[in-house]
């Protein structure tokens, strides 16, 4: 029987339970959000037992205004032989960004979190070399957070407000 | 050597002791054909590890486009795999068209896959032409450039610039193909596989272009997908994994069509799967024009249909109407402007581009820029395999096997 988002959803909830929670699914892709510390007990499941044996894409979302779960850490996975794909979402606090890494799962992951880290700072533990990889090494910021603006801030024709999303002044 | 005779040289510490050569090809070298930087570890022609540099064209494309209206992130796009820019784009427009729900028409769908097939056939030559290069030959390169020239001029007819194209908008065309356009489609489907043949002739059994590339660079299926490969050099790994046929798009799954794939996974594998493709696309475009003029056939009416009516609130107007009419005006105006929000919500979309998935991954909140917009390259993701591929390999492999993958800096570095 082919895999729907349903069998799939049905299956995981029954292996972890109320680990998966705020289940959507968006224009067709089924999401999910797991807790930080079980992120590879989840990914590993869904490898050995589901056939996601593809990742996709890996990569981060910050939310400011999401006090305590501030980086969102986005997994596409992806089972090639059923064609089905999966994004798993980690909530982790940005005073505290600890993620276990999926190098040992992917090894593809390897750069994608360095890209990961490079841009918004996420720690990803375990990564055999979490450097900066697009940015320069001296750079002591992680540029993709919200808080570093694109424009001259002094500015008033490049507020946030003429984005359409409620402006600083 | 005595101690008193290289006083004069400033030697690495150990540099004596250790029996290997360091060796720093690139950022710029004339044969890496782009800005990547390797410092390898050699001994004698052996590449016993590398350790590629990357980032040297990084654009902070991500960050940009999180305070561009979404049309103008279209011109972003272009500079990913600048060689194959149409698809780039398609891909983008078709993002904002799940997201929003617009439904195109079999035409557009057709001329979208004419470009795109178009531009999938100018980036397998370069690729190919570029490893023919490496290995010695320069005359193919010089003639199948005569018609990735024509295919640009046909770039050029349709959205009016060449390399980085920004072709059509969200919904469709900017504008219907010209007459001039189509004649120049035709004539590339008259000549070309002439062309192709000869290139091939010259290259497919041509006994040091195989004994060069057979075995070199190769890797296995298993470690292709686990390193995330996607496109022709998955395929030439023996995996048929095609996003045209996985998930269809713009219409994919109307054509006929097959995914050629390989065995070892090396160079002449990943040369031979682009060269079938080149044909595949080819056969895909015939198809494409026969569909167009099937429905120009059926219904006249369809001759004038280049973008969907719904999509009305993101497409630029013509230009003769924004002179004339008022709504067209204001329309203009409010889009130039970037006044138009879309609705919120989070969209992946992949399409096959010329070296892999090509995948966006936007967040809309609602506003009229994009709150987070992510890129998958396929580029930057299949070219941490390298070092694992060139290690144990001559170092002429090395070079012939970073052309074979296809590497292009904007990807790379976004």
């Amino acid at each position: 029987m082919a895999l729907t988002n349903e069998i799939l959803k049905q299956k995981l909830s029954d292996k972890f339970g109320e680990q998966l929670t705020e289940w959507d699914e968006q224009y067709g892709l089924l999401t999910v959000r797991m807790p930080a510390e079980a992120n590879l007990k989840v990914i590993q499941h869904l490898y050995d037992a589901e056939g996601f044996q593809f990742l996709t894409d890996l990569t981060a979302v910050h939310y400011p205004e999401r006090t305590g779960e501030e980086l969102c850490v986005v997994y596409h996975l992806h089972n090639l032989v059923e064609n089905i794909r999966l994004r798993l979402k980690v909530y982790v606090p940005v005073e505290k960004p600890d993620v276990y890494t999926a190098t040992k799962i992917f090894s593809g992951a390897n750069w994608m979190e360095r890209e990961t880290y490079d841009n918004l700072g996420i720690n990803f533990v375990g990564h055999p070399n979490l450097t900066r990889i697009l940015n320069v090494d001296e750079m002591d910021y992680f540029p993709l957070r919200k808080e570093y603006q694109m424009e001259d801030p002094t500015r008033l024709d490049k507020d946030d407000e003429m984005f359409g999303r409620g402006g600083s002044i | 050597m005595s101690e008193q005779t290289q006083h004069h040289i400033q030697l690495a510490e150990e540099s004596l002791a250790k029996q290997s050569t360091t060796l720093n090809l690139g950022p710029t070298h004339p044969a890496t054909h782009g800005v990547f930087q390797n410092i390898m570890e050699i001994d004698g022609e052996r590449v016993l590890s590398t350790v590629p540099t990357i980032g040297y064209i990084h654009r902070a494309f991500e960050k940009i486009a999180e305070r561009r209206p979404y049309y103008q992130v279209t011109p972003l796009t272009d500079r990913l795999n600048y060689c194959s820019a149409p698809i780039n784009n398609m891909g983008w427009h078709m993002t904002i068209e799940k997201l929003l729900g617009i439904k195109t028409p079999k035409r557009v769908d057709y001329m979208r896959v004419i470009i795109m097939e178009l531009a999938r056939i100018a980036d397998h030559l370069i690729c190919n032409s570029v490893v023919a290069v490496d290995t010695g030959a320069l005359t193919g390169f010089t003639y199948v450039f005569q018609w990735r020239e024509l295919i640009y001029e046909i770039y050029e007819e349709v959205c009016g610039s060449r390399l980085t194209t920004n072709i059509g908008r969200v919904g469709g065309f900017e504008r219907n193909f010209t007459q001039v356009a189509w004649e120049k489609i035709n004539k590339f489907m008259e000549g070309f596989p002439k062309v192709m043949r000869e290139f091939e002739a010259l290259l497919n059994r041509n006994r040091i272009f195989m004994e060069r590339c057979i075995g070199a660079g190769p890797i296995s299926a298993e470690r292709a997908l686990n390193y995330s490969f996607t496109g022709p050099n998955l395929r030439a790994a023996g995996v048929d994994y095609d996003l045209r046929v996985a998930q269809p798009y713009s219409s994919y799954e109307d054509f006929d069509f097959k995914i050629p794939v390989g065995t070892t996974g090396d160079v002449y594998d990943r040369y031979m799967v682009r060269n079938d493709e080149i044909w595949e696309s080819y056969k895909i475009i015939e198809q494409a024009l026969a569909k167009i003029a099937k429905l120009e056939q059926e219904d006249p009416t369809q001759k004038d249909v280049f973008y969907a009516p719904e999509s009305d609130h993101y497409h630029l107007p013509p230009k003769q109407d924004v002179y004339t009419k008022m709504e067209a005006l204001i329309f203009h105006f409010k889009m130039v402007m970037g006044e138009i929000d879309v609705l919120p919500g989070e969209v992946y979309h992949g399409v096959e581009g010329a070296n892999g998935e090509v995948g966006y991954y936007l967040i809309s909140d609602g506003g009229r820029t994009p709150y987070r917009l992510h890129f998958r390259r396929p580029c930057f993701i299949y070219y941490q395999a390298y070092p694992e591929i060139v290690s144990g390999g001559l170092l002429s492999d090395a070079i012939i096997t970073l052309s074979s993958l296809n590497v292009i800096a904007g990807e790379l570095d976004a």
